[in-house]
């Protein structure tokens, strides 16, 4: 498809569509042909090519008369973690089962006043839990890529955000919306080779999002590159006074902010990210990022973010304990899956039982533990306070730093069935993107090379709170230096 | 003083501590912009955050904030200018999202105080724990189908305010005193309606019993006690029976119980077999609340006259007694009658009329205050013609039968029935020479020594004068006459 209009840019095709080289239905029809085509990668959980094309004819109709808006006729694919009104929203739940919410997240709401064009709800891990998409209800999503040598194995696309990922790195939609909890936008970024932002928490209204862990969730943009993440998040951010923890400030002009210029940018590379047993793959990419934001003027700075080793366990306790009590409302009462019982107590124990898939369990069997009477204060209190403590190495490492360097993950893919049996290992994926959750703070995920067996590895750039901007201009200068020109087998 | 129950041992104390649920006076729910009306149509009054729908979000509505404040202004109590929300999970079909918001660790309002009024007079003050905001549950309906139980979620999001009271009462009668005053005072702030049958007031009781001067006993709590008389009748009941159950050589048991009415007893509630534990921590959804201190003064420089301020007043300034300036002040409405009728005229005279013939009246037609046929203008124009002389304080009571039957103005009534009094000392003297002339046997009866017999000669020249002489001129004329 190298060539095609699925394969152009988010710039691109807008610039396309401006010049009238093709329509929106033209570009909507290739995306919804491309759709089909990776089927069966099972990156989709709902597509909606009648209610595309709709949109794309409006588009073509604004087009013509001068009227286009930021993200006219451009298509996109939704997380199926965003509520889209009338449109059955799974969170990749059983519990959700037929659930079409009769309201629209302000997120989605933003890209469609802006006039993108929704092709589907994207595959996920159940209620956003996991690093690999295959916690599902409706099964794994398959990484478009494949290793080197010709073995057939299959890889897991990253997640919670793996349909979005799979799916913008294997030219079937322009750009897609992902969420981010502990790593959930940029690990699957990393895995599948493409761009994957995480704003600063409370600049995404989180209204109409399938809420995780409240205090974490953050949506953000997957994009195949920096400039089009700076496009979509321009759209996807601002004020939203239906959330209380949407951070009231005007949202910037992120692609005003690529400046391609990074001279006397100080750049932090903290010393406690170098893990034990990271393979050298990962640190020779770490190298390399390190000298091409030197060789572009930048300085690089080393820096210590000592609490770093606490930022997993302090997360797999905040993340789970918020969960258990945001998916109490999954109890077959008012939507969504209810299982019959004798007593009340018996209805409940069934749906959920019926509902939620193994990890679910394990994270609402944690998080209900961690806040139990007699463990509050040894686990939930306690991972407060360092996280209190985490976001105050981050503030003094500011102090000295204007944005800071780290791998995105500690490996590349996995093949699919691969740690299945180790959540521990799983939960490991995170231990570059969690300090940064933790911290609320924006961090991005450039694609910068790939691994010995031909898989994508990603670099990652964390900012100041708010400070998206330097962000991107740092993330598009080490997007040039890498040159990352790799593609999916698919 | 502490009123003790005689036991077959002994006496015992009876301590109590109260929890209200006030329901806040606010158009829209705690979180959510839905209606608060009472009787609505089931689930007629739900957004999608009330229902604990996917994504949706709590926002805090401002104006049940700024009751809470105005409410612990009131109580006397401490403003905290950084509280907390937290959520309080449990599973409960009518509670949608899980988890009920309230206030934990750091309530909005802290200590504070109330003073209590009791029938002899005498007042005592009430520690105030805490008062914090949370939301109110939705209602189940176990009637309307054979197996299945529906959920109505109008209630559900609805701002309450939960006031916590030290364990510092100390009989079924202070419980009731304490309970109407604070309905008082959340009526004078117009922060509660305080209408207990709708439960937009509803009263837990914890209770246990001890000897005078010892430690606290094992307590029970009584659940949704929805009257004040329930209130005191559920108090009593349960400090005799634990005082029975450990004179009895049993012991109490610590257990939430339920308060039948029609019985007069308290029950105990079945007991799940897993102990609550509630797993409170702060709301991810919201922010610390955090008030503005200039904010707090402004509500504070707002603040109403409350009972309490209203009856010393109106015993200092009116010359009322205790029990009547709290029977004026019990209702803000009910004072401001009072007072538009006391205004330039003889507030002891008002505070009877007002305490008596109104209330009389009100009682029996089943209005209050608010709804009365009789204004405050009209009865003070009554009291004015008792007070000019025009018609006496005992015509004056027909007259304002008759308004408050026909709404008609006092001074159309006198004139229409020809009830002004006569003061005219010729007139009243020929009617009592006529009564004196008529009855020259118990004139001399009298006149022997029966002095009761003076009554009977007044009924006598009333009669005569149709009941408008004045009265005062009526005795004075008898006694000169008949004193020969």
């Amino acid at each position: 498809m190298s060539g095609g209009l699925t394969d152009l840019t988010l710039a691109a095709a807008r610039q396309g569509l401006k010049r009238r080289e093709f329509s929106a239905v033209e570009l909507t029809e290739a995306h919804i042909s491309a759709v089909e085509r990776v089927r069966p990668l099972n990156a989709f959980v709902t597509e909606t090519p009648e209610s595309a094309l709709a949109a794309a004819r409006e588009s073509d109709a604004r087009l013509a008369r001068g009227e286009a808006r930021p993200l006219e006729g451009l298509p996109i694919a939704i997380k199926d973690l965003f509520c889209t009104e009338g449109i059955r929203t799974t969170a990749g739940s059983r519990i959700l089962d037929g659930f079409k919410p009769p309201y629209e997240s302000t997120v989605t709401a933003n890209l469609w006043a802006a006039g993108a064009v929704g092709l589907g709800k994207l595959n996920m891990d159940e209620f956003a839990m996991g690093s690999s998409n295959i916690t599902s209800h409706f099964g794994p999503v398959v990484s478009p890529w494949q290793a080197k040598g010709g073995s057939n194995r299959q890889f897991v696309p990253g997640g919670s955000s793996g349909g979005s990922a799979a799916v913008v790195s294997a030219r079937v939609a322009l750009a897609a919306t992902g969420t981010d909890t502990g790593g959930s936008i940029r690990q699957p970024a990393s895995f599948c080779g493409i761009v994957g932002f995480k704003p600063t928490y409370g600049r995404c209204s989180r209204w109409g999002i399938v809420a995780f862990a409240s205090s974490l969730d953050q949506a953000g943009p997957m994009t195949r590159n920096v400039a089009d993440a700076a496009a979509m998040l321009g759209v996807m951010a601002g004020h939203d006074p239906k959330d209380s923890t949407s951070a009231p400030l005007p949202v910037p002009d992120f692609e005003a902010a690529l400046t391609g210029d990074v001279r006397g940018l100080r750049v932090g590379i903290p010393r406690e990210y170098r893990v034990d047993n990271m393979p050298p793959e990962i640190d020779r990419l770490w190298e390399l990022g390190i000298e091409w934001l030197r060789d572009a003027g930048a300085e690089p700075v080393e820096i210590s973010l000592p609490l770093t080793r606490y930022a997993l366990p302090t997360y797999y306790i905040i993340a789970p304990a918020e969960a258990s009590a945001n998916l109490a409302r999954y109890d077959g009462v008012r939507f969504g899956l209810r299982v019959p019982g004798a007593t009340l107590d018996e209805m409940y124990e069934n749906t959920r039982a019926a509902g939620f898939g193994a990890e679910v369990k394990r994270r609402v069997l944690i998080g209900t533990y961690v806040l139990s009477a007699g463990y509050y204060d040894a686990y939930y209190i306690k991972a407060q306070r360092v996280r209190t403590l985490i976001a105050r190495d981050f503030d003094r490492a500011f102090e000295r730093v204007d944005v800071i360097l780290t791998p995105t993950t500690p490996s590349a893919a996995f093949a699919i069935g691969e740690k299945l049996d180790d959540p521990l290992a799983m939960y490991l994926n995170d231990v570059f993107t969690v300090p940064a959750s933790l911290a609320g703070l924006p961090a991005i995920s450039v694609p910068a090379g790939l691994s010995e067996d031909g898989l994508p590895l990603g670099l990652h750039l964390i900012g100041r709170a708010f400070d998206e901007e330097t962000v991107l201009r740092a993330a598009g200068v080490l997007e040039t230096a890498a040159a990352f020109t790799a593609r999916p087998s698919l | 003083m502490a009123s003790l129950i005689e036991g077959r041992t002994g006496s015992w104390e009876v301590v109590i501590g109260l929890e209200v649920h006030a329901q806040v006076v606010s158009k829209a729910k705690l979180f959510s912009g839905a209606a608060t009306d009472f009787g609505g149509e089931p689930n007629a009054q739900v957004s999608p955050v009330d229902a604990g729908f996917p994504g949706m979000l709590p926002v805090l509505n401002r104006f049940c904030v700024e009751q809470a404040v105005k409410t612990g202004l009131g109580l006397g109590a401490q403003v905290n200018l950084t509280s907390v929300f937290d959520r309080k999970n449990y599973f409960y079909a009518d509670l949608p999202n899980g988890y009920q918001i309230s206030q934990f660790s750091q309530p909005i309002v802290g200590k504070g105080t109330v003073r209590i009024d009791l029938a002899d007079g005498s007042s005592r003050e009430i520690g105030i724990t805490r008062l914090h905001l949370e939301t109110d549950a939705g209602k189940s309906l176990h009637d309307q189908h054979p197996s299945l139980s529906y959920i109505d979620l109008n209630r559900a999001g609805v701002a309450l305010m939960e006031i916590v009271s030290e364990p510092d009462l100390r009989s079924g009668e202070e419980a009731g005193a304490y309970l109407r005053k604070l309905r008082s005072i959340l009526r004078y702030l117009g922060t509660c309606d305080g209408n207990m049958e709708e439960g937009s007031l509803r009263c837990d009781a914890n209770v246990s019993v001890r000897r005078p001067g010892e430690g606290l006993g094992t307590r029970c709590e009584i659940k949704n006690v929805n009257s004040v008389k329930f209130a005191m009748q559920a108090i009593e009941y349960e400090a005799r029976r634990q005082i029975e159950v450990i004179e009895d050589g049993g012991t109490i048991r610590q257990e939430t119980r339920l308060f039948d009415s029609g019985r007069g007893v308290t029950r105990a509630m079945r007991t799940k077999e897993e102990a609550h534990d509630y797993r409170y921590f702060p709301d991810p959804d919201l922010l610390p609340l955090t008030l503005d201190p200039a904010w707090v003064d402004r509500i504070r420089t707002a603040m109403p006259e409350l009972p309490d301020a209203k009856k010393a007043r109106f015993i200092e300034v009116y010359g009322l007694g205790a029990i009547e300036a709290d029977i004026l002040v019990a209702e803000r409405e009910v004072a401001h009658y009072f007072e538009a009728v006391a205004e330039g005229r003889d507030k002891r005279l008002a505070g009877n009329w007002v305490t008596g013939e109104l209330f009389a009246m009100l009682n029996r037609q089943g209005l209050d205050v608010t709804r009365s046929p009789v204004s405050p203008d009209a009865l003070g124009e009554l009291l004015d013609r008792i007070a000019d002389g025009t018609i006496s304080g005992k015509i004056a009571k027909d007259v304002f039968a008759e308004m408050a039957e026909t709404g008609a103005r006092p001074d159309a009534i006198i004139a229409a029935k020809g009830l002004r009094q006569v003061s005219d000392i010729g007139a009243i003297e020929q009617a009592v020479d006529a009564v004196i002339a008529a009855n020259a046997d118990k004139v001399a009866e009298y006149r022997s020594g029966k002095d009761k017999l003076f009554g009977f000669f007044v009924g006598q020249v009333m009669k005569a004068t149709q009941g408008k002489a004045n009265p005062g001129v009526v005795n004075e004329l008898l006694k000169a006459k008949l004193a020969g």
